[in-house]
């Protein structure tokens, strides 16, 4: 590449400051950091730790009203505290390539994807305009989208979550930056896939683009980065080679975040409500039969989003549902809440049939499965306070006004939430407090089962484990059974007594957890199995799950 | 609220308090005529003038505030009230219900407005009542379809689903959740259509459909004077500046409310 002295980028005390009315927030309170061609650099830190903002800096982006100082803040030798306007876009696209987490917010949803891949070559007239269609192809190609002659010509809303990402990945390297700027870029995505855009992504490496990675996914950043900051506050805690600051961390928050993933697989799961390793010996509260779920497709044609599933749930027992998005998990969940009708096959809760009720009988057996959310925030009226929340589901069965009292203070605590939050609204909280508070109300009917649809996937990995704690705790309590459903295997595997596999809408594979994780007999499994990424891939690290079953 | 609407905001208290008790701002009889003074420019004695038949015209737009002012605002409170029923009835209903009612609203809006308000005020008689109805008549589809849209996108919303969890029935969801969350962009719609109702009711008096004369009315004030605009210019331009205040005061304190309801929602 282009053969200049000194790093790529060079930040020195770099300070972004957000003046509101009131007070001025300090986003990030003087960091530096370099980049050298080739290199990836990796930023960890929770959310609102400032790492999205020190990087958005780097291309002017900070934010409106944002007050951006530093001592050195240099691209290629270029100061970018003199860059204005018009230079700013001949750095954006060209120079430096931006890949956001948001892939479906970050596509023009009327454009089709070639053209949203050509917008930056013709921008900056990087190929001659006869050319822009072939080069469009050959990225889309080149990041390992298949047939990307047909699906260059299709909309964003056509693409899996996973191409989605790959197109945009494509888009931000059409112009052949030399630093591409990644924020959160799989995040969004199931572990196979995931594991294409990191590869995707370390072959730009190898071909000279530097890379700034933020994450705060630490499988990832050991999977790719070389060089690592530790970011809490608006300040790096820590620094140095990915190797060495993941396996040995010296400061105690970066040791928190490690110590979050792994406590994936150290924490022991609940013990078995049953014998141990026994299945089927607890009373069995939910039952489906040979389910199936079609949708008729706008167009023509039929898509089966679930195929011949049963499954059974034991009282006090969680059942783990495991698979890509797209394998039919979220459906099932919904078919058994008896939201959805099921073409074919029965639901029974306490068994009788979804089917056989109605009115009155079909309200108040609602009321024995509940539903926890991915995203707590949207499962709440946004006029509600904590309070109203709580009281909603006890008003339902018109619960006395002392008992109510009574009752959201035990589910506070059967959470852990300070009854302080109840006068707050819930998008005053933060995320692990919204799912307390999700969990709390999903308990307030005295359900029998709850339905967690990816619960703790939104949240960042020390959040994620108090969650999954809460949950564990209330079912030793409770004795509640969760339907537990999510991509995540760790997550999985650290709640479930029973998994089932799903792709494509059928289960390929169920059993008792340590059978299905440590003997898995389906070669989809294997696969998922293998994609998780974690610290011992580089290093022989600290394994993942390798001794959970003796736990 | 920011300063620069607090004048709007206490025109509008004005004008209510004009609406509700007339006789605070004036002593004089808006009807009583002086045929020996027609068409007296303003003064002491008459501040905005006379009109052709010798009232007084600061008396007759202190009058008339309650009838301007009343007819727009009933036509509003009566489109919303049947708009939220048949909104609510299409989105809930089920798919029948929902083409029924939604071509109805679609023949109801492709018939031209003012035909329609015309229609009306000629089958009921003419009057401040029928003029109402004839304006709610015009904007109920506008209220209908956006109270369906919105109860039918709330509909799908997680907290909604989990309130039928929670064991309500669908009335109860609908009464609790729905329309409180869907009540935003339909009072938007309704602050704004307030505006142009005052006005299109001034119209329907300019044309003889409102209030029977001698009732001082704005817009029926305007139709008088336009014999002797050339004569006088005051009997045109103040009932005019009135419509222009008012419609201007409902239309920014309106602003600023909705974007208030909008920033609690968000």
């Amino acid at each position: 590449m282009t053969p200049a002295a000194g790093p790529l980028v060079a930040v020195r005390d770099l300070t972004v400051r957000f003046p509101t009315r009131h007070e001025v927030v300090e986003a990030v309170r003087g960091v530096s950091f370099a980049i050298d061609r080739g290199q990836v650099v990796a930023i960890v830190g929770e959310s609102g730790s400032g790492k999205s903002v020190t990087a958005r800096s780097l291309v002017g982006l900070a934010g409106d009203g944002a007050r951006v100082g530093a001592a050195e803040l240099t691209f290629d030798g270029v100061d970018l505290r003199e860059v204005r306007g018009r230079a700013w876009r001949a750095l954006r696209g060209r120079r430096v390539g931006f890949v956001l987490q948001d892939a479906l917010g970050s596509l023009d949803p009327l454009r089709r994807v070639g053209a949203e891949v050509a917008e930056p070559l013709r921008a900056h007239r990087v190929v001659p305009g006869r050319q822009v269609d072939a080069e469009v192809v050959r990225l889309l190609g080149e990041a390992g989208i298949p047939a990307p002659e047909s699906r260059a010509r299709q909309y964003p809303h056509q693409f899996s979550g996973g191409l989605r990402q790959r197109a945009l990945i494509a888009s931000a390297l059409a112009a052949r930056p030399d630093l591409l700027i990644a924020d959160e870029p799989t995040t969004a995505l199931d572990a196979t896939v995931q594991r294409q855009v990191l590869a995707l992504l370390r072959e730009r490496v190898i071909d000279g683009t530097a890379v700034l990675l933020i994450s705060h996914d630490l499988g990832v950043v050991a999977e790719i980065a070389d060089h690592v900051y530790v970011m809490k506050d608006g300040r790096f805690v820590e620094d140095g080679p990915a190797a060495a600051v993941l396996e040995s961390p010296s400061h105690p928050y970066t040791k928190t975040l490690v110590g979050a993933v792994a406590g994936h697989a150290r924490r022991a799961r609940p013990a078995s409500p049953a014998e141990p390793g026994g299945t089927g010996t607890t009373r069995e509260v939910l039952r489906a039969e040979g389910l199936v779920k079609r949708y008729t497709l706008p167009g023509r044609g039929e898509f089966t989003a679930v195929e011949d599933v049963s499954v059974t749930v034991g009282a006090g027992e969680t059942l783990g549902v495991v698979g890509e998005s797209g394998s039919g998990k979220t459906t099932l969940g919904r078919l058994l809440m008896g939201l959805l009708r099921p073409d074919a096959g029965r639901v029974l809760l306490d068994g009788r049939p979804w089917d056989g009720l109605r009115g009155t009988e079909r309200r108040a057996a609602r009321r024995r499965v509940q539903m926890i959310y991915q995203h707590p925030l949207s499962s709440f009226d946004p006029r509600y306070t904590a309070r109203q929340i709580l009281e909603e589901p006890l008003r339902a069965d018109r619960t006395p006004r002392e008992e109510r009292d009574r009752r959201v203070a035990l589910l506070l605590e059967h959470v852990g939430l300070a009854p302080d939050v109840l006068d707050r609204r819930a998008r005053e909280l933060s995320g692990g407090q919204r799912q307390r508070l999700a969990i709390a109300r999903a308990l307030a009917p005295g359900p029998q089962v709850i339905v967690c649809d990816e619960p703790v996937s939104a949240l960042d990995a020390s959040i994620q484990a108090q969650v999954l704690d809460v949950l564990t705790d209330v079912q030793e309590r409770l004795g509640v059974a969760y339907v537990f459903i999510s991509h995540d295997l760790g997550v999985i595997r650290r709640l479930s007594h029973r998994v089932v596999v799903m792709k494509d809408g059928r289960v390929v594979e169920s059993g008792d957890m340590e059978k299905v994780f440590d003997h898995p007999e389906h070669p989809y499994t294997k696969t998922l199995i293998d994609a998780v990424p974690r610290f011992s891939s580089r290093s022989g690290g600290v394994p993942r799950g390798a001794d959970v079953t003796s736990a | 609220m920011p300063r620069s609407l607090w004048p709007w905001a206490a025109v509008l208290v004005v004008l209510a308090v004009m609406a509700a008790v007339p006789s605070l701002f004036t002593g004089i009889d808006p009807d009583a005529a002086d045929l020996d003074a027609p068409l007296r420019p303003p003064s002491a004695e008459h501040w905005l003038g006379t009109d052709q038949n010798g009232r007084d015209l600061y008396a007759r737009i202190v009058y008339g505030a309650r009838p301007s002012l009343l007819i727009g605002t009933g036509a509003v409170l009566l489109a919303l009230a049947a708009g939220i029923v048949i909104g609510v009835a299409a989105a809930q209903l089920g798919r029948v219900a929902d083409q029924v009612l939604s071509r109805s609203l679609d023949v109801v809006l492709s018939v031209p407005g003012l035909l329609l308000v015309f229609l009306t005020v000629a089958v009921l008689g003419p009057g401040s009542g029928t003029a109402a109805v004839g304006l709610a008549v015009v904007s109920m589809p506008g209220f209908a379809r956006v109270v369906r849209s919105e109860v039918i996108r709330l509909r799908s919303a997680q907290y909604v689903e989990a309130a039928h969890g929670f064991g309500w029935s669908r009335a109860q969801v609908v009464a609790r959740h729905v329309l409180p969350n869907a009540a935003g962009p339909v009072l938007a719609l309704a602050t704004v259509s307030l505006g142009a109702m005052i006005v299109a009711s001034s119209s329907l008096s300019f044309v003889g459909l409102g209030p029977r004369p001698p009732t001082a009315e704005w817009g029926a004030m305007l139709s008088d004077s336009r014999e002797f605009l050339a004569l006088a210019w005051w009997p045109a331009v103040f009932p005019g500046v009135a419509i222009t205040v008012a419609v201007l005061a409902v239309t920014f304190v309106g602003q600023h409310l909705n974007r208030r309801v909008e920033g609690r929602l968000s």
